[in-house]
């Protein structure tokens, strides 16, 4: 359960349309089912009222929607963001994608945000209602008298449960107190995928990345995929031709995503999070960034604003290829 | 439709020997676009040059494909033909079937299958390839020479006397390096400071020379003809123009007790010096780590002394930003340290000394006024043992010393031993080795007076412990020749120490993107036919920091890499590389990757208005690339996520090709 309430939010997004700060609010709105909450830009008062949506299910990430947006207008656009987005919201800027000027960034904290899959994995089918209680999730669906009751911890979104951070790295204002960057498990594991073997390892991946139904969520998505022409829309490119080829074309088409953002994922956890397979693609980038904690030191993009990526830096104490080559071979 | 001509070249036998070339022209004859395909026994000759031309008028060629050896040798011969005939010289492939090829592989089938697929790759890109246009960049007629030894100086000697202005950076307070703390210089027995400090005046003398010393490049940016270079003049507290290097404030420093660097710590200095007499500047310098007044502000002596009012407590570290057309790095080299080669009692006894701390104790203007006393006691020895190869030839102890051997020792130690036994005949001289080396003019000559004349006992064999004991260093080796163990009971013993690059060497390559080898030696651009070119462009080199040089070959090599600066400034304008990136702007992100993996600051951003797919406009930021500064290296066409940057020449779609054409 969010510890801050749809009222205060909905009060300072207000306030600031009010005083003409900004033209426009980036937020959460009720989508087709109850677990469904989709991201819309509010320009009213009055719309905010009625549709403006805060609670579990809030977990998009608007950073990467500020890359349009802030094309469209001239004015400044307010946008929520939790301490997960400020990361991207900070990468993106790195790489000059909008304008700050256009931007009015209120940092909100988060208490963690709920698993869809999860809900429906306790509750099973034909979710009608979901409201949060001091008990936990009470789901209520086409098949139970009595709501069920699913406790927070239970609910709980991987990236959420491994939370790398609950510090706000970017904003003009913060509500609620300023939490701390967190000692997360989050390379767990990546570590138990790298144990295995490279067969098990294939097979792992094989039967994970089979289940994709090639719906590109996980690229429309991720704010770290920004690019003015995809190459997997771009017929020059040759990865478009690349992906489809053979009979594990999901491989391709994952593995190229997953070098394309290599150094710049932020670890936000969009990708899985969209995904309608459930496929935790959140776990090949981990590995990239293990890597690179590894191999080049510490580095988590989007911590600050212009720091320079190890891949794309060269320092003299960089890790010889060589070493790189070796430990892969122990691996092997 | 590219209509596309293979020409397989036979080398003689260097090619055919290994590489069926009848089979390899009739293969590629049916690669799609390819109109003719023939082979010839030396393409690179006049009469297959002129077989290109004839096939290019004669089947309206708009590429060639030339089968041959590596386009590092004879892709720009080959080019001039194309363009001769009136062909875009960039509508030129080198497949390489020699070094990459018959060379490496043994029997003919294989060979012959992979010179094919070589071929089939080089058709693959042709068909992909565009007319290229090489742009023009203007020349900075100026030099830079990074380091102020021998080898520096001859170097800016020779560029200035052709005209141009150059600068001598040198990082010590005085430019003569190693070569003015010598003695004496084989195989003449000049004396070094008599031989070098006169052009060390002739620098110092010359209108076209500036000398930075005391001075560290710290900043290269651009490229070959127009490189800025920023170099940080450290505060030597001591104003230059001023300072007339009467020595009074040398003399009157309270400040005793300074290790003195150029007798190698074996006397002290002041807290303010002069290096040497000879020095060039002769001016006064304040160490900072030891001066009272800098360190807390109480003295002021030499202020006080100073006549001519030079002290300047307050100097600053000054920039000065320069622009240079051609840079010769002239770093040279240090003896290594002896601290792994315990087992020689170097850090036990300071009668175990280096050679280089052996000239100063020989030189007329060292520690001990050039009389040969041993360190400890200040007696004259009567015993000396040289050691040779300490940590040269190193193979089985690559982690304490190097692999290779460091050239200029065997001389050196021939002509110690010589001096000792010339000066001091009462004193025996036993000479360790493990070969005699002396290919040189008047090298093996030199050192049989050594062994003949002068009856220095050389040993062959390596010395294995040497042991302090009393007032004795106990020197224990083997004797190979007469297979026996030799115990000596020394005064001194002179290590041979081997010879390693400047430390500042590394960090400067790394500025100036010029390549070094394992050792950090600077790689010359060919190891036989560029010797004195880096493989960057603008960038020559000189002396020792391109591999152990005795004095006559580092000048040898100076004057080289001299004339190959003026060559270069004499030019008024250099032909660019056409072969460089650039961005398609509609699918730049303007994300500034590929401006951070650019080594050469080519790449910068500009706001440009666009017509989005929606039908509106939008302002985006996208990348730019200067093409006088980009060099083609292609790290941007990998950093950019979007695949908006592409290098001209050798396009992404283009490499595809070839990769699909090797799959195939």
């Amino acid at each position: 359960m969010q510890k801050i309430t749809r009222e205060v939010l909905i009060e300072k997004a207000a306030s600031l349309l009010n005083e003409g700060v900004v033209s426009g609010v980036l937020g959460w709105k009720q989508g087709e089912f109850a677990y469904d909450v989709t991201p819309a830009l509010f320009t009213t008062v009055d719309e905010l009222n009625e549709q403006f949506v805060w609670g579990d299910f809030c977990g998009a990430n608007f950073s990467k929607y500020l890359v349009a947006h802030t094309r469209k207008t001239q004015s400044k656009v307010l946008v929520f963001l939790k301490p997960c987005d400020t990361y991207s919201f900070n990468q993106l800027l790195t790489e000059h994608r909008f304008d700050r000027e256009k931007v009015y960034a209120v940092g909100i904290p988060c208490e963690g945000m709920a698993d869809v899959s999860k809900v429906k994995a306790i509750a099973g089918e034909g979710i009608t209602a979901i409201e949060s209680t001091e008990e936990g999730l009470a789901v209520t669906t086409l098949y139970n008298d009595a709501p069920v009751v699913i406790a927070y911890e239970d609910a709980l979104a991987e990236r959420c449960i491994n939370c790398k951070s609950k510090k706000h790295v970017a904003y003009d204002e913060l509500i609620g107190e300023e939490g701390d960057v967190l000692e997360s498990g989050r390379f767990d594991q990546v570590a138990a995928l790298e144990a295995m073997t490279p067969d098990e390892r294939f097979a792992f991946w094989q039967k994970e990345l089979s289940k994709c139904i090639r719906c590109n969520a996980c690229r429309d998505v991720c704010p770290a995929c920004t690019c003015e022409k995809c190459v997997f829309n771009n017929p020059v490119s040759g990865a478009e031709t690349k992906a489809p080829m053979g009979t594990f074309e999901e491989k391709m088409f994952h593995i190229i995503r997953a070098f394309h953002v290599a150094g710049r994922c932020t670890d936000c956890g969009e990708c899985s999070r969209v995904c309608p397979q459930d496929i935790p693609l959140h776990l090949l980038n981990r590995k990239f960034i293990k890597d690179i904690n590894t191999h080049y030191g510490e580095y988590q993009a989007g911590a600050e604003v212009g720091s320079r990526a190890p891949l794309v830096n060269y320092t003299t104490n960089d890790v010889e290829p060589g070493d790189v080559f070796e430990r892969g071979e122990e691996n092997a | 439709m590219q209509r596309i001509g293979v020409f397989v070249c036979w080398c003689g036998s260097n090619i055919a020997g290994t590489v069926d070339v009848q089979a390899v022209s009739d293969a590629l004859k049916n690669e799609p676009g390819v109109v003719f395909s023939t082979n010839y026994q030396y393409m690179c000759s006049q009469a297959g040059q002129n077989m290109i031309k004839d096939a290019i008028k004669e089947y309206r060629l708009t590429g060639i494909v030339v089968c041959s050896c590596s386009p590092r040798m004879h892709e720009a011969t080959f080019r001039k033909t194309a363009q001769a005939a009136g062909l875009n010289p960039y509508m030129v492939e080198i497949a390489n079937i020699r070094e990459q090829c018959s060379w490496v592989h043994k029997d003919i089938p294989t060979g012959t299958e992979k010179a094919i697929i070589l071929g089939k790759a080089a058709v693959a890109k042709v068909n992909l390839n565009a007319p290229l246009t090489p742009g023009e960049s203007p020349v900075t007629k100026r030099a830079l020479v990074i380091g102020g030894g021998i080898a520096g100086i001859q170097t800016a000697l020779d560029i200035a006397d052709a005209g141009f202005p150059v600068d001598i950076v040198e990082t010590k307070p005085t430019i003569g390096g190693k070569m003015a703390q010598l003695d004496k210089t084989f195989p003449t027995l000049d004396c070094a400071a008599c031989i070098l400090t006169p052009k060390m005046v002739d620098v110092a003398q010359n209108d076209k020379i500036r000398i930075f010393s005391y001075s560290e490049v710290q900043e290269v940016k651009g490229f070959v003809g127009n490189f800025d270079v920023k170099i940080k003049k450290k505060a030597r507290y001591v104003n230059e123009d001023i300072c007339t290097g009467c020595g009074a404030c040398t003399e009157k420093c309270p400040q005793k007790n300074v290790p003195n660097e150029f007798n190698l710590g074996m006397d002290n200095r002041r807290a303010i010096y002069i290096p040497f007499a000879q020095a060039v500047p002769k001016v006064a310098t304040i160490d900072p780590n030891a001066c009272n007044m800098l360190k807390n502000g109480k003295c002021g002596v030499c202020a006080k002394v100073c006549a001519a009012g030079a002290i300047d407590y307050k100097q600053q570290d000054q920039i000065i930003e320069e622009k240079y057309g051609a840079i010769v790095v002239a770093t040279g080299f240090n003896p290594i340290s002896m601290e792994k080669f315990d087992e020689f009692a170097y850090s036990q006894s300071k009668d175990v000394i280096t050679s280089l701390e052996f000239e100063r104790l020989t030189n007329a203007a060292g520690p001990t006024a050039g009389k040969l006393l041993r360190p400890s006691d200040l007696e004259h020895p009567h015993t000396i043992v040289f050691v040779q190869c300490v940590g040269s030839r190193c193979a089985a102890c690559a982690e304490k010393g190097k692999e290779y051997c460091s050239k200029i020792c065997c001389m050196y130690t021939a002509k110690h031993a010589m001096l000792v036994r010339d000066k001091y005949p009462d004193t025996e001289v036993y000479v360790f080795y493990i070969d005699v080396r002396t290919p040189g003019k008047n090298f093996d000559e030199f050192y049989r007076r050594a062994v003949e004349e002068y009856g220095v006992h050389y040993i062959k064999g390596m010395v294995g412990k040497v042991t302090p004991e009393g007032k004795k260093l106990k020197v224990q080796g083997s004797d190979l020749i007469m297979d026996e163990q030799v115990h000596i009971d020394a005064d001194l013993v002179v290590l041979a120490a081997a010879i390693e690059p400047d430390k500042s060497a590394r960090p400067l390559a790394t500025m100036l993107t010029a390549s070094m080898d394992t050792n950090d030696f600077f790689t010359e651009a060919h190891p036989k036919l560029r010797p004195v070119e880096s493989p960057t462009a603008g960038v020559f080199l000189s002396g020792a920091c391109q591999g152990p040089k005795d004095i006559p070959e580092t000048v040898s090599q100076a004057g080289a890499a001299a004339s190959k600066v003026i060559g270069l400034l004499a030019k008024d304008k250099l032909t660019g590389n056409p072969c460089i990136a650039s961005p398609n702007e509609l699918m730049c992100n303007g994300c500034s990757s590929c401006e951070r993996v650019c080594p050469y600051g080519a790449i910068t951003y500009v706001d440009k208005e666009f017509r989005m797919p929606d039908r509106t406009t939008a302002i985006r930021r996208v990348a730019q690339v200067n093409p006088a500064v980009c060099q083609g290296c292609g790290a941007c066409t990998v950093a950019c996520p979007s695949g908006a940057m592409d290098l001209r020449g050798f396009a992404s779609a283009q490499i595809i090709a070839e990769v699909d054409a090797i799959c195939k």
